[in-house]
């Protein structure tokens, strides 16, 4: 709908809710008695009465004309706004209209109130039903008996959760979060190898609980997932039980709320929870992977839903994972890694370095396969207590994967196809060479976790690089 | 009240195509073996190359780069190219 004209002459938009517009009644008449004047109403259409006033039901004209406070007076001239005063001031409306006498009697001055156009619950509404949408997506209509989140479940829009329904008003909301332009593309998604728009990221976004301020981190997951390195095609394929892991760091982290404590890899923490499922929800609606289609994943595990934390950067002994791959520290930046479900690290005695590398040497030996070496890469999330034993005894970050590498070399004896009994392992031909479990940027370290516990954790990865997937990050583009 | 939602998905109409008629003999016929790379494939893939070169099929051998990536465009254009029929083997 285009913009409503307003008619010659002198124009009032008023609202019963506000005490300056009930004060101002008097001089409603004394103006239509006088030149004339249109008066809108935007709340009670028998509001003033006398005299009567155009109800501005939908608040389109209060909308298209920009009308912050009532009362406001214009002036129209030839359909053209030519001047406009607000509030009530005498001296204003006096020389505004030229009637000298106007308002005798009122107070000399009363402040206007917010017009109901830009009452902060109705603004998104009406952005969208009189913003001549910017959105290009199908408009799909709910019937008034349907409920609209089961509608979904029916579509195959759900990751198995209800997902909130992403109305124009909530888009455009979500689009707020970010200065990219919705028609925009973000990144050509698998496995349908569709391009994803600004847009099309933000319905997702809305589906899955986001914040407009989460937006530029769902963004940029999107982004580095649907990379070539990353492979997020051969990580729906697989059926190992993997998925995009969101890691994140910088200060803008602690601005939207994201937790990097107490639970950070568990539930409960909002930003964490729907930026990781927003980026699923992308690869599920608009690249089409859906389990048992293309995803064929034996197991999965629940991180499938979205998996997503924060490292704590403002405490970390040893920088960010992102500050590892080039990152300045103190940039917002995020890195996508493929990945299962994390296991606990478990080491409440070692107070000395030497053991504790020990310990987590033993453990980490473990992933996937404790006989299969170089082709899974893994990464740590060290707990504060964990990372405290190195970081009193000097360790930093390039001391510890040094000591943990030296203590993850195996003999091939020892890895070898039938060796100890178990058929799974290395092929033969290694000799008595050891053989080191990762490769040296295959042990990812990050730092996270809650300040009580002797714990780390351990997230095993997928066939790691050319042949599989390969880190990728990413600064946040706002 | 009707509500309007937006449409989540890449809205992308989808090219359908047919499949080709099977042949009814492989009189004559060129065979693509596609190796996915898996472990064991081509274990499967040697034994299929025997069965098929006894009834007097042409059989070529093709492989991908790694099980876990799509086949690489060109070498998709160069079994559909070079063979009639071929044959995908996932093993483990």
């Amino acid at each position: 709908m285009g913009k409503p004209q307003l008619p010659d002459g002198l124009v009032a938009i008023v609202k019963r809710d506000c005490e300056t517009c009930r004060t101002v009644v008097p001089v409603l008449q004394q103006l239509a008695a006088g030149p004339g004047i249109t008066v809108y109403t935007q709340d009670d259409p028998d509001f003033p009465g006398d005299p009567a006033a155009v109800y501005d039901a939908d608040l389109a004209v209060s909308w298209h004309h920009d009308i912050e406070t009532v009362p406001t007076l214009i002036r129209v001239v030839d359909g053209a706004e030519v001047g406009r005063t607000f509030g009530w001031s005498q001296p204003n409306w006096r020389e505004f209209t030229g009637i000298d006498d106007l308002g005798d009697g009122l107070p000399v001055m009363r402040p206007g109130c917010g017009s109901k156009s830009v009452d902060p619950d109705l603004v998104d509404e009406l952005r969208a039903r009189h913003g001549g949408s910017i959105l290009r997506s199908r408009r799909i209509e709910v019937a008034d008996a349907e409920d609209d989140i089961e509608m979904m479940f029916t579509r195959g829009w759900s990751d198995g959760l209800p997902v909130v329904p992403p109305t124009e008003a909530r888009v455009l909301a979500m689009l707020d979060g970010t200065s990219r332009a919705p028609d925009e593309v973000v990144a050509t998604v698998p496995p349908d190898l569709v391009e994803a728009t600004v847009e099309k990221v933000a319905i997702a976004a809305v589906m899955a609980g986001c914040k407009p301020e989460y937006f530029p981190w769902v963004l940029t997951a999107v982004e580095a997932a649907c990379t070539d390195e990353f492979n997020m095609h051969g990580l729906l394929a697989t059926t190992m039980p993997v998925g995009p892991i969101v890691v994140c760091s910088g200060p803008g982290t602690r601005k939207i709320g994201m937790n990097s404590g107490m639970n950070v890899l568990g539930q409960g923490n909002r930003a964490n929870s729907t930026i990781g499922r927003a980026l699923q929800l992308v690869v599920r609606n608009v690249g089409g992977g859906r389990p048992g289609e293309v995803d064929r994943a034996a197991h999965g595990n629940p991180g499938k839903l979205g998996f997503c934390f924060a490292e704590a950067d403002d405490t970390s002994p040893y920088g960010t994972l992102a500050g590892s791959f080039g990152v300045d520290e103190g940039t917002d930046a995020l890195t996508v890694f493929a990945g299962g479900g994390p296991t606990c690290l478990f080491d409440q005695l070692s107070r000395e370095p030497e053991s504790l590398a020990n310990s987590l040497a033993h453990q980490l030996q473990a992933v996937n396969h404790h006989k299969l070496v170089r082709g899974f890469d893994a990464m740590l999330v060290m707990g504060p207590e964990h990372a405290r034993v190195f970081a009193e005894a000097g360790w930093d970050r390039d001391r510890i994967l040094f000591e943990l590498h030296v203590r993850l070399a195996t003999p091939a004896t020892e890895l070898e196809r039938g060796a100890g009994g178990i058929a799974e392992g290395v092929p033969a031909g290694f000799g008595d060479a050891a053989l080191p479990k990762f490769t040296p940027t295959g042990l990812l370290l990050t730092y996270a976790g809650g300040g009580a516990g002797l714990f780390s954790a351990v997230i095993a990865g997928w066939v790691n690089g050319a042949k599989g997937s390969t880190p990728v990050t990413r600064e946040v583009r706002y | 009240m009707t509500r309007t939602i937006l449409d989540p998905t890449g809205e992308r109409s989808v090219a359908e195509r047919a499949r080709l008629a099977r042949p009814g003999s492989l009189d004559g016929v060129t065979v693509g073996l596609l190796d996915i790379s898996k472990p064991r494939g081509d274990v499967f893939l040697d034994r299929i190359e025997e069965r098929l070169a006894e009834t007097g099929a042409t059989v070529k051998r093709y492989m991908k780069p790694t099980f876990a990536k799509p086949a690489p465009v060109d070498l998709r254009h160069e079994i559909a190219t070079e063979c009639q029929v071929v044959i995908e083997a996932l093993a483990d």
